[in-house]
């Protein structure tokens, strides 16, 4: 059986629930953040399998171009929040968080 | 097994090995490492599926940027007292249960794209991408694109006013 849609759309499901898992299991906020990062990656192997086999063609692509724009803004200000929390709680742990300012 | 089944199988399993270690390792820096063989993998995905553009991409700005932020993320916010970086986890509960919700994700998931019939074109011949994309981005996607520049600047200006020390 050649390699077809359904396994690269499988494999992302696959990465998919791991992102989740990472998420909802963490207190680190950064590792909070690589959950993330794996879920928009599986979503931008979607796009580009969806490029390939389903006639998206080249509209996949500048999809997959945008949501890596989109990611890479987001880890900047998610981290630039981080440490300023860090600097005020001295722990980044998301569930003892509580607080938004003094 | 043809060859391009073989490289398939061999991506597909170190992107899911290394986002398993990336959810489960106790130590942050192992975490943030295997962060890069998953990153890595899915660039490999990219090539099989024909899209040159969008693996290097992934490499330049995944590899280049997002990661190495994210570690110094992890090295700025841990008081680094030996080698081990730890990360605690909720509870035994916790983890069962958010176990319990990926994996009923990730079975209806799967069940749900093994039995659909997606609409399949014929694949294309392949050819390089690169001219494609940046026809699209300016004409068809010109107004998100330019979107894109100001949201990066905003981001720019927002994390480095958000960051900085209160004097």
């Amino acid at each position: 059986m050649s390699i077809g849609l359904t396994h690269y759309l499988v494999l992302a499901a696959i990465l998919f629930s791991f992102g989740i898992f990472g998420i909802l299991t963490r207190k680190n906020a950064v590792l909070v953040l690589m959950g993330l990062e794996l879920v928009l990656n599986s979503a931008n192997i979607n796009f580009i399998a969806f490029a390939k086999f389903g006639g998206l063609n080249i509209q996949g692509h500048v999809a997959a171009i945008f949501v890596i724009i989109l990611a890479a803004a987001e880890v900047a200000v998610a981290l630039a929040i981080v440490l300023n929390i860090y600097q005020n709680y001295r722990h980044i742990n998301v569930d003892e968080i509580d607080k938004l300012k003094e | 097994m043809d060859i391009f089944s073989i490289v398939f199988y061999l991506f597909a399993v170190i992107i899911v090995v290394s986002a398993a270690i990336v959810v489960m390792s106790k130590n942050i820096m192992f975490s943030a490492f295997s962060l890069l063989f998953t990153f890595f993998g899915v660039a490999g995905i990219y090539v099989l599926l024909n899209a040159d553009f969008i693996a290097v991409t992934q490499i330049m700005i995944y590899i280049g940027g997002i990661l190495i932020l994210i570690i110094f993320g992890v090295m700025l916010t841990t008081r680094i007292t030996g080698v081990e970086i730890k990360s605690g986890t909720t509870g035994k509960i916790q983890i069962a249960f958010a176990g319990l919700i990926s994996l009923i994700i990730a079975i209806t998931m799967i069940f749900l794209f093994s039995n659909t019939k997606w609409f399949t074109s014929e694949l294309q011949p392949h050819q390089s991408t690169i001219e494609n994309i940046g026809k699209e981005l300016l004409t068809n996607y010109l107004l998100a694109f330019e979107a894109a520049s100001v949201l990066l600047l905003i981001a720019i200006i927002g994390a480095a006013f958000i960051a900085r020390r209160k004097s």
